[in-house]
C-alpha cells in the first residue's frame, strides 16, 4: 500500500535520501530506524506530500504522491515530527476543523469525533486550548488528527517522542491495534519500540537502506546472537574451558578476562541454534560450579550502532553547512 | 469548495483568539475618525460627504493591512503547522484563497463598523449615498489588493516582522507609483511607455476615481486582477518554500 521506488531528495549538494526502494503492505507495521539526519523525516515528508521528491517515485494506495497528491493524501494519516498543532484552538475546535477538511458532515462528523476522542482518551481536555496541554496530550491530539478519517495508510514520525512510559505504552497499544488492517510506518529512536510494535524494521543511514528485516533477523546479524553465555568462578574457569572445548569447536568459544572473581565465556551459535543443552549437559557431567548460564539475544542497539557507526564519524547532521556532500544528511531531515 | 470554507472559518476564528483583531479594529476606527475630523477638517468643510474619510484609507491601509496579513503564512511556517495544512487533502490554491478570504472578511467587518460615519453625514445633510457606497466598495477592493500583496510577502518568510516590513514596502510602492515624484524618477531612466505602465499601477489614482463616484470597470478590474495576481504568486511561493 506504500511503495517507494528509487525515492531521492537532494538539498543542494546534500543527498538527504538517496534512492530508497521499499514497499509496505497491509498488516505491516514498519519501524523506520536511523540516526538523526539519516533521512527518516525527509522520506516521510515526501510520502506525505510535504516535500517533492528530487528523483524516483512514491505512491500511497497506488496514487503517486507527486502527480496525484490529493488522492494520496486522502488515504493517508500523517503525524509530522514534533506534532505541530494550531495552539490557539481548543482540541474540540481543532478536531472539528480536521473532520471538516476530511469531508465529514453533520451527524457522521459528531459520531466520528466522539469515537476518535474516545480512542485516544482526550475527553477531559476537549475544551482546553491546545497550547495549555501537556506534551502527552498534544501528541495524542496529533495522533487523533492523523487517525480521524480511519486511513488505510498511517505515517507517524516519532509518535512516542517525549511521552512518559505509561503514555508510550498506550500509544504502542494503539498502533499495534491498528496494525492488522493498515499499512503503518513509524519512525523511532527507541529500539525496544521496534520489538514491541513493529513487524518489520528498516534501518537507514545516509539516506540509504542499511538493513531490512524483522527485529529478530536484525539481531541475527550480531556475532553473539544466540550465543550461550556462561559465567563461572575464576577457580572453575579452566575446567569449564575444557568442557566447552569438548562441546564446541575452539573458534566458537570466547573467553573474557576475569573480573570480580568471575570468568565469562561465550559459545557462539552453530547454524543459528544455541548450543545450550550440550553446554549444560557437559557442565553437569563434570560437576562444575556455575554462576550463571543463559542464551544471549543481543540488543538492537548494538545492531543499530554496527550498521550506522560510519555515520557517527561523519559530521553529525546538526547544521546543513556542517554536512559534507556525502555526509550526514541535512538539518531538514 | 468546502475546504476553502473550512480553512477560512478556522482562520477567522483564529483572528479573534488573539488580541490582533481587537487592536486592529480599535486602531482603525479611532485613527480613521481622527484623520477625518482633525486632519481632513470634516466640519470646517460644511459638506455632507465622506470624501475626507476615504482620502486617508490608502495611507491607513498601508500599515494596517500588512499588520493583519503578516501572520497568514509566516506563522504557519514558524509553528510548523504548514506541514499539517499542506499534508491534508487540500490544494495550495484552496488554502491560499481560504486564508485570504478570512482576512478580507475581517477587514470588511472593520469597514462596516465605520457605518456611524455614514449615519452622521446622513443626519447632518443629504450626501450622495451612491458615491459613498462606491467608495466603500473601492476601499474594500483596495484593501483586498493590499492584503493579497501581504499574503505573498508573508509566504516568503517565517518571521512576521519581516513579512510586515516587506508587505508595507511593496504596498507603499504600489500606492506611490502614480505620484509625480516617483514618475519623475522613472521618466529620467525609462521610456514613456514604461512610465505610463508604472503610473497605471497606482492604487492611489484608481482609488481616487472610485471615491469621486465614478465606478469605472477598469478600476474594478485593476483591483480584482491585482488580488488574483498576488494570490497566484502566493500559491507559487508557498509551494516552492513550504519545506524550507
Amino acid at each position: 500500500m506504500i511503495v517507494m521506488d528509487g525515492l531521492s531528495k537532494h538539498f543542494g549538494p546534500v543527498r538527504a535520501v538517496d534512492g530508497l526502494t521499499l514497499a509496505v503492505d497491509k498488516g505491516e507495521v514498519l519501524g523506520f530506524l536511523g540516526p538523526n539526519g539519516a533521512g527518516k523525516t525527509t522520506t516521510m515528508r515526501m510520502l506525505a506530500g510535504f516535500l517533492e521528491p528530487s528523483g524516483g517515485r512514491a505512491a500511497i494506495c497506488g496514487f503517486d504522491v507527486a502527480t496525484d497528491s490529493i488522492a494520496a493524501k486522502r488515504r493517508l494519516g500523517y503525524l509530522p515530527e514534533g506534532a505541530p498543532l494550531y495552539g490557539d484552538m481548543t482540541c474540540a475546535a481543532f478536531l472539528a476543523f480536521v473532520a471538516e477538511i476530511r469531508g465529514y458532515r453533520g451527524a457522521a462528523r459528531r459520531q466520528r469525533l466522539a469515537e476518535i476522542v474516545d480512542t485516544v482518551a482526550l475527553g477531559e481536555v476537549l475544551e482546553r486550548p491546545i497550547d495549555t496541554l501537556s506534551k502527552g496530550y498534544k501528541r495524542r491530539v496529533g495522533l487523533a488528527q492523523a487517525m480521524l478519517h480511519d486511513p488505510p495508510v498511517l505515517i507517524l514520525d516519532e509518535p512516542t517522542d517525549g511521552l512518559d512510559p505509561n503514555q508510550k505504552h498506550h500509544v504502542r497499544e494503539l498502533i499495534r491495534g491498528m496494525g492488522k488492517e493498515k499499512a503503518i510506518i513509524v519512525s523511532t529512536h527507541i529500539l525496544e519500540e521496534v520489538e514491541s510494535v513493529c513487524t518489520r524494521a528498516v534501518v537507514i543511514a545516509q539516506g540509504r537502506i542499511a538493513a531490512d528485516g524483522t527485529a529478530e533477523s536484525l539481531l541475527a546479524r550480531l556475532p553473539r546472537h544466540n550465543a550461550v553465555r556462561l559465567v563461572v568462578p575464576a577457580g572453575a574457569a579452566d575446567a569449564a574451558a575444557m568442557v566447552l572445548g569438548e562441546v564446541a569447536s575452539p573458534q566458537a568459544v570466547e573467553r573474557l578476562p576475569a573480573a570480580d572473581g568471575l570468568v565469562t565465556f561465550y559459545v557462539l551459535a552453530h547454524e543459528g541454534a544455541a548450543p545450550l543443552a550440550a553446554v549444560a549437559h557437559g557442565l553437569h557431567a563434570h560437576s562444575i560450579e556455575v554462576d550463571s548460564l543463559g542464551v544471549e539475544r543481543g540488543r538492537l542497539d548494538d545492531v543499530f550502532r554496527a550498521l550506522t557507526a560510519q555515520e557517527e564519524t561523519a559530521p553529525e547532521g546538526a547544521s546543513p553547512e556542517g554536512a559534507s556532500p556525502e555526509g550526514a544528511g541535512s538539518g531538514h531531515a | 469548495m468546502r475546504s476553502v470554507a473550512a480553512i477560512a472559518k478556522r482562520e477567522l476564528v483564529a483572528y479573534f483568539a488573539t488580541p490582533v483583531a481587537y487592536v486592529f479594529i480599535i486602531i482603525f476606527l479611532a485613527v480613521s475618525a481622527a484623520l477625518t475630523f482633525y486632519v481632513g477638517g470634516f466640519f470646517e468643510r460644511r459638506q455632507a460627504a465622506l470624501d475626507t474619510f476615504f482620502t486617508f484609507h490608502p495611507w491607513l491601509f498601508l500599515f494596517l493591512i500588512p499588520a493583519v496579513g503578516m501572520r497568514l503564512w509566516a506563522e504557519e511556517r514558524k509553528t510548523g503547522t504548514i506541514e499539517l495544512l499542506t499534508t491534508m487533502p487540500v490544494t495550495t490554491t484552496a488554502a491560499v484563497i481560504g486564508k485570504f478570504l478570512a482576512a478580507w472578511a475581517f477587514i470588511a467587518a472593520a469597514l462596516a463598523l465605520t457605518a456611524p460615519m455614514w449615519l452622521t453625514v446622513n443626519v447632518l445633510g443629504e450626501p450622495d449615498n451612491g458615491v459613498i457606497l462606491a467608495s466603500y466598495v473601492g476601499s474594500l477592493l483596495m484593501a483586498g489588493a493590499f492584503l493579497a500583496i501581504t499574503s505573498c510577502m508573508s509566504a516568503l518568510t517565517r518571521n512576521q516582522v519581516v513579512a510586515f516590513i516587506l508587505g508595507a514596502t511593496v504596498c507603499f510602492l504600489f500606492t506611490m507609483s502614480g505620484v509625480e515624484l516617483v514618475l519623475e524618477t522613472v521618466r529620467a531612466i525609462a521610456p514613456a511607455a514604461l512610465v505610463d505602465a508604472v503610473a497605471s499601477l497606482s492604487f492611489l489614482s484608481h482609488f481616487s476615481t472610485i471615491t469621486k463616484g465614478v465606478i469605472d470597470l477598469r478600476d474594478l478590474v485593476f483591483f480584482v486582477s491585482m488580488i488574483v495576481f498576488w494570490l497566484f504568486a502566493t500559491t507559487i511561493v508557498v509551494n516552492a518554500r513550504k519545506g524550507l
